[in-house]
C-alpha cells in the first residue's frame, strides 16, 4: 500500500476537492491499484535520458524559420490588445453563477 | 431522406445541383436524429438556429450558381468539448451543464467557413476522460452495431452519430485514443492528426501536451477533406504548427506500391483478441498484395506506454481542471459560507468519479516528494517511446497495428475497474505520447458482427501517407 487514507486527504486538499468519507476508501484502493501498475516504469534505467515535456521540444513547428529557431513553439509579434479584443463586460459575466453586474461575486474570503 | 447522402461529395453535389437544399438536407438529418437518437444517445445539444443560418448561406450560393466551398451544405456534428458561440457546451460534465460559450473553437469555425452545417454537439466522457463514454454526466451512448455495447470513448457520441448516419462527419478529440478507439468500435474512420497540425483553440483542455482534434467519417476521403479544412497554423494557438497543409484529397490518390509498412510484434501480444488479430493480419496481407513491402519493426517500450500516459495525462489534467472553481462560469455549490468551502464543494459536486480520480492521481504525481519518482520518470520514458518511433520510421513509411485489443465491450463490463478500462487504449496512447498521426479504419467484423479497426501510424506531419494507405486498403476491400 503506497497511498494511505491520510495521503488521500492531503492530496484532496491540494486539489481543492472535498472527498466525502465514503469516497475515500474507494480512492485509496483505486490509486494503489493504478500506482502499482505504474511502478513498472522503474524497470527502465532512465539515468541518461532527458525528459520530454512537449512534442515541440523535439520537432520542427515553423517552416518559415531555419536552424535552431525552427524548433520549439512558433512565436508571434507582440501586439497591443493581443489578437482579439477583450469580451464586453456583460458577455464575460453572462455565465457567472453570481455577479453584481460589474464584478463576479463570491462568498467571504477571510473569516473575521 | 435520401439515404445515399452519407458522404461529403454526395451532400455537396446534391446541394450544388439543386437536388436538395442545404436546409432540407439538415432537416432530414434532424428527423433521423429525432427518430433514432433516443436509442443511441449520441447528441447532447442540437444547434438548429445555427444550422439553418449556415444552410441558408449555402443555399443562396447554390441558387446563384456559385461554386460551393469544400463542405458546402454538409451536416456535421461536434464533440461537446469544443466550444461553440451561443450553443451550450458541457464537456459531458455537470460542471458545465449550462455553459454557453462566448466564442468559437477554431476547428469548428473553419469547418463552418468551409460550408459545414453544424447539427449539434455530441456526447462524450466527462472532460474526454474515458474509453467507453460511460463517464458522461448525462447519459451513456449505445453502439449502433449492438446497442448493448459501448461505442468506445471518449468521442463515443461523434463515432456513433457518424456510424448511425445522423451526421456525415463529426469532429472528435484524441488524448490517448479517443478518436481512433471509438472509430474502431463503431466501424467508421477516425483520424488523429500530428500534434500541432490542427489548432486546439477553443478545445476544453484535458492534457495540453497530448490533446488533438480530428475527424470521424464514413470514408477515408472524407477524413482527408475535413483535415484539409481544419489544419494549419492558428495565431490563437501557439502550439499549432506553421507547416504547409498539402491537398490531402489529392494525396490519397497516389499509388502505394513500394511503400514500406512496419509490423511491430509488441502490438500483437498478450490480451489481443484472436478475431482482431486475424482481421489485422489479413489487412497487412491485403496491403502487401497492393505492392507494399512488409517490414518487421520493434517498438520495445510499448509496454510502458499506459503507465507513462496515466502520469503525464493526469498531471496535466490536474492543472488544467483547476480553472473550474465556480467563480466565472459553470456550476457553483450553494450556500457555502466561505470562498474555500465554495471551491471544494463546487468541485466535489460538479466533477464525476473518474475526473476526481484523475485529478487526484495527477496531483499526487506532482506533489512534493513524488515529482521525480512519477512525473519526471514518465517524461523520460516518453522520450524513450518517441525514440522507438524515430528508429522505426527510419526503416518504414508507416506502421500497421490493431486499433484496440478487443471489439466493443458491453456497457457496465469495465465500469468498476479503472485499470481494465485504461488498458483499452494500449495500442493508441503511444501515438499521442510521440505526437505522431494515426488513423483507424474498418477492417472487417467479428462473428458477432462487431466492427474491427486497423490502425495506421505515420511520421510527424505525414498524414498524407497514412491516408493514402488507408484509401488504398478501403478501395481494395470494396472491390
Amino acid at each position: 500500500m503506497k497511498v494511505t487514507e491520510k495521503d488521500v486527504i492531503y492530496v484532496a486538499d491540494l486539489a481543492n476537492l472535498e472527498l466525502a468519507a465514503n469516497e475515500r476508501g474507494r480512492m485509496v484502493r483505486d490509486l494503489n491499484s493504478i500506482l502499482d501498475y505504474i511502478d513498472r516504469l522503474n524497470e527502465l534505467d532512465t539515468s541518461n535520458v532527458g525528459p520530454m515535456a512537449q512534442v515541440a521540444d523535439r520537432y520542427a513547428v515553423d517552416d518559415s524559420k531555419g536552424g535552431g529557431d525552427r524548433f520549439g513553439y512558433a512565436s508571434r509579434d507582440d501586439v497591443l490588445e493581443g489578437l482579439r479584443k477583450s469580451l464586453p463586460r456583460e458577455e464575460a459575466l453572462r455565465n457567472a453563477p453570481e455577479s453584481d453586474g460589474t464584478f463576479f461575486t463570491v462568498p467571504k474570503v477571510i473569516e473575521r | 431522406m435520401d439515404s445515399s447522402i452519407l458522404t461529403i461529395e454526395a451532400a455537396r453535389s446534391a446541394v450544388a445541383q439543386g437536388k436538395i437544399t442545404a436546409q432540407a438536407l439538415a432537416a432530414s438529418f434532424y428527423d433521423k436524429i429525432q427518430k433514432e437518437d433516443p436509442q443511441i444517445g449520441a447528441f447532447l445539444t442540437l444547434s438548429k438556429e445555427r444550422a439553418i443560418e449556415t444552410a441558408c448561406r449555402i443555399d443562396k450560393l447554390a441558387a446563384d450558381g456559385k461554386p460551393l466551398p469544400p463542405l458546402g451544405g454538409v451536416p456535421v456534428a461536434i464533440k461537446d468539448v469544443m466550444v461553440t458561440r451561443g450553443v451550450r457546451t458541457t464537456a459531458g460534465s455537470k460542471m458545465l451543464e449550462n455553459y454557453v460559450p462566448p466564442y468559437d473553437c477554431t476547428a469548428v469555425a473553419r469547418l463552418e467557413q468551409a460550408g459545414a452545417v453544424v447539427l449539434g454537439k455530441t456526447n462524450c466522457d466527462e472532460f474526454a476522460m474515458g474509453s467507453s463514454n460511460e463517464n458522461s454526466a448525462f447519459h451513456p451512448v449505445h453502439n449502433p452495431s449492438d446497442t448493448s455495447r459501448v461505442p468506445g470513448g471518449s468521442s463515443g457520441g461523434s463515432a456513433a452519430a457518424v456510424a448511425a448516419g445522423m451526421a456525415v462527419i463529426a469532429l472528435g478529440s484524441d488524448t490517448g485514443g479517443s478518436i481512433r478507439q471509438p472509430a474502431s468500435f463503431c466501424g467508421v474512420v477516425g483520424l488523429m492528426p500530428t500534434y500541432g497540425r490542427v489548432s486546439r483553440y477553443g478545445l476544453i483542455a484535458f492534457a495540453s501536451s497530448l490533446d488533438h482534434i480530428g475527424p470521424l467519417a464514413r470514408t477515408v476521403k472524407d477524413a482527408a477533406i475535413v483535415l484539409g479544412a481544419i489544419a494549419g497554423r492558428d495565431p490563437m494557438d501557439s502550439t499549432s504548427a506553421n507547416v504547409s497543409v498539402p491537398d490531402y484529397a489529392a494525396e490519397i490518390e497516389k499509388p502505394v506500391r513500394g511503400l514500406k509498412i512496419g509490423v511491430a510484434k509488441e502490438y500483437f501480444g498478450e490480451g489481443l483478441d484472436s478475431e482482431v488479430r486475424k482481421a489485422v493480419e489479413a489487412a497487412v496481407q491485403k496491403l502487401a498484395s497492393l505492392g507494399c513491402e512488409v517490414v518487421p519493426v520493434s517498438l520495445p517500450h510499448t509496454a510502458y506506454a499506459i503507465p507513462t500516459y496515466y502520469i503525464v495525462a493526469t498531471a496535466e489534467a490536474s492543472s488544467n481542471l483547476a480553472r473550474f472553481d465556480g467563480v466565472r462560469y459553470g456550476y457553483r455549490a450553494r450556500n457555502a459560507s466561505m470562498l474555500s468551502d465554495m471551491y471544494r464543494r463546487t468541485r466535489d459536486e460538479g466533477f464525476g468519479a473518474e475526473v476526481k480520480r484523475r485529478i487526484m492521481l495527477g496531483t499526487y504525481a506532482l506533489s512534493a516528494g513524488y515529482y521525480d519518482a512519477y512525473y519526471l520518470k514518465a517524461q523520460k520514458v516518453r522520450t524513450l517511446l518517441t525514440r522507438d518511433f524515430d528508429e522505426a520510421f527510419s526503416k518504414v513509411d508507416a506502421i500497421v497495428t490493431p486499433t484496440s485489443p478487443t471489439p466493443a465491450f458491453k456497457l457496465g463490463e469495465k465500469a468498476n475497474d479503472p485499470l481494465a478500462m485504461y488498458l483499452a487504449d494500449i495500442y493508441t496512447v503511444t501515438a499521442d505520447l510521440a505526437g505522431i498521426p494515426g488513423i483507424s479504419i474498418p477492417c472487417g467484423e467479428t462473428r458477432e458482427k462487431l466492427p474491427i479497426g486497423l490502425q495506421i501510424l505515420g511520421r510527424h506531419f505525414d498524414e498524407a501517407t497514412i491516408l493514402r494507405l488507408a484509401q488504398a486498403y478501403e478501395r481494395a476491400v470494396a472491390a
